[in-house]
């Protein structure tokens, strides 16, 4: 579990994260969404530790974060996963020396045991013929099943995605929330994810905190969020005609 | 106060990249990577300017010496000593700023862009130790593409010397041979490897600690050229002063 306390921060005069408070919980797909320069990547950031909050805590099972010496934040960041917006695959390393990599870096296993692991993390993924194929040589949607494969190799507590949806097709994106979600029940890890895309907050949004100028505006479900009357949260999900067009048929039935 | 806030920041850099060390059978391979890509990937472009300039400078220095008193052989001495102690370590230094730096900058520089160094610092990987540390380690065996540099350019001296009549093959000989000073080669290595220090630093500090997009990678990578060529030629200056003055 982590539990976020009042975090603020700053980068010169922008004040881009004003006292956010939340926790997520284990087992469970949470979900940041928010408009464009709402403060989702500096929280998500945060989290990760590659940002220092200037007020605030974050603990991570009870564990401050600030409170830990280094070597302790660098054994807590080997039990993260993190799914970057571009994937962040190395260019220089192939899906499977991706995958491998923390194993190689942090593991005494044996080169069959690291590559039984590869095999497994890589079909779990659905990836089962790209072992050799470099990240220019596969899609997106490829590079983020790897992206996934290398965030879990290690089996992680915390697994955080930064808009894993983006630039992928509406089929794929599914295929990615719904092996996100699954990954996240399988593994029983705390998972994070940043987005903006309503198909996801309706597909796995577990809880769902919504941030606006660097505010916790709204916290709730993806049952709860269609139905709340917070201005902000409603202007925002329904941004879309799509998404307009289903209101409007919810209301009439209501009706 | 930008500048010094750079400065400190190389400094700060070069003190975290010892910190936390990478697993060393990881490390081993990502040396010998390095040295493949940094020095033996340089050696050819090293060969073929040390051959010209060695050239050229045994042309100019024979259409100096119009004086008949002075002896034909001070045109070997002259190549000898200018590609040794000037063109070998810091000229070859220069061209390696660009050629070497600007691979360093660009590609330290487009993982920042699209995120791998974030990714290494959340695997809990010393980011620094990781992709710095191996480009100074390689760029330790400098010193051996310079003593390539040196001998190319003696040999550019004596074909264009010799095959463009303007000394005979003898005369050059004895030139090279004349009054060597064995420290003199010592004071070129020493430079070669303070250099080659700089060029694997400053463009890693340059693509390390950039912002922006692929339109800042190439910006970052002219930047460091520049620092590192003005790095190169104040550093051979007082080196120069310390070690021959």
């Amino acid at each position: 579990m982590i539990e976020v306390n009042n975090i603020h921060k700053s980068f010169g005069d922008s004040h881009i994260l004003k006292g956010i408070s939340t926790s997520f919980e284990k087992g469970k797909t949470n979900l940041i969404i928010g408009q464009s320069g709402s403060g989702k990547t500096v929280f998500l950031k945060c989290l990760l530790g590659l940002f220092t909050p200037d007020e605030g805590t974050i603990s991570y099972n009870g564990n401050i974060y600030d409170d830990l010496s280094a070597s302790q934040q660098r054994n807590l960041r080997q039990e993260m996963g993190m799914v970057f917006q571009g994937s962040a695959l190395f260019d220089s390393l192939t899906v499977e020396g991706n995958v491998m990599f923390p194993l190689e870096m942090f593991t005494k296993q044996s080169k069959s045991e690291m590559q039984d692991r590869v095999d497994t993390v890589l079909k779990r993924v659905n990836l089962i013929d790209a072992h050799h194929k470099f990240p220019s040589e596969i899609s997106g949607g490829m590079q983020k099943r790897v992206a996934i494969a290398r965030a879990i190799v290690m089996n992680p507590k915390y697994l955080f995605c930064d808009e894993p949806n983006s630039g992928l097709d509406p089929k794929t994106a599914i295929l990615i929330d719904n092996l996100i979600l699954e990954i996240t029940k399988e593994y029983d890890i705390t998972t994070v994810i940043n987005t903006h895309d309503m198909n996801s907050v309706m597909e796995i949004g577990e809880k769902i905190i919504f941030l606006k100028n660097g505010h916790k505006e709204w916290e709730g479900t993806n049952k709860e969020i269609f139905k709340t009357d917070n201005a902000a949260v409603t202007d925002f999900v329904y941004s879309s005609e799509l998404f307009k067009k289903v209101r409007q048929m919810y209301i009439e039935e209501r009706n | 106060m930008n500048y010094i806030a750079s400065i400190g920041s190389y400094f700060i850099m070069i003190r975290e990249l010892f910190k936390k060390p990478t697993k060393w059978s990881i490390m081993k391979s990502l040396i010998l990577k390095e040295i493949d890509e940094l020095v033996f990937g340089s050696l050819g472009i090293i060969i073929f300017i040390s051959f010209f300039i060695g050239g050229v400078v045994t042309i100019q220095t024979a259409l100096n010496l119009t004086n008949p008193l002075i002896p034909e052989s001070l045109i070997g001495f002259a190549a000898r000593q200018s590609v040794i102690l000037e063109f070998a370590p810091t000229f070859t230094s220069i061209i390696m700023a660009g050629k070497v730096g600007s691979y360093i900058t660009s590609s330290i520089g487009t993982m920042r862009v699209t995120e791998q160094i974030d990714a290494l610092e959340v695997m809990g990987v010393n980011s620094l130790n990781y992709l710095v540390f191996p480009k100074i380690i390689a760029l330790m065996l400098y010193p051996f593409a310079i003593a390539i540099a040196m001998y190319v350019g003696i040999f550019g001296g004596w074909v264009a010397g010799v095959f463009g009549g303007f000394t005979t093959s003898a005369s050059y000989i004895e030139g090279i041979q004349l009054d060597f000073i064995p420290y003199h080669i010592t004071y070129a290595f020493i430079k070669s490897i303070i250099f080659a220090f700089v060029i694997a630093t400053i463009p890693s500090f340059h693509g390390y600690y950039m912002k922006g997009g692929a339109l800042e990678v190439g910006k970052a990578s002219t930047t460091a050229f520049v620092w590192t060529s003005v790095a190169i030629i104040i550093l051979n200056y007082v080196l120069t002063q310390l070690l021959l003055g």
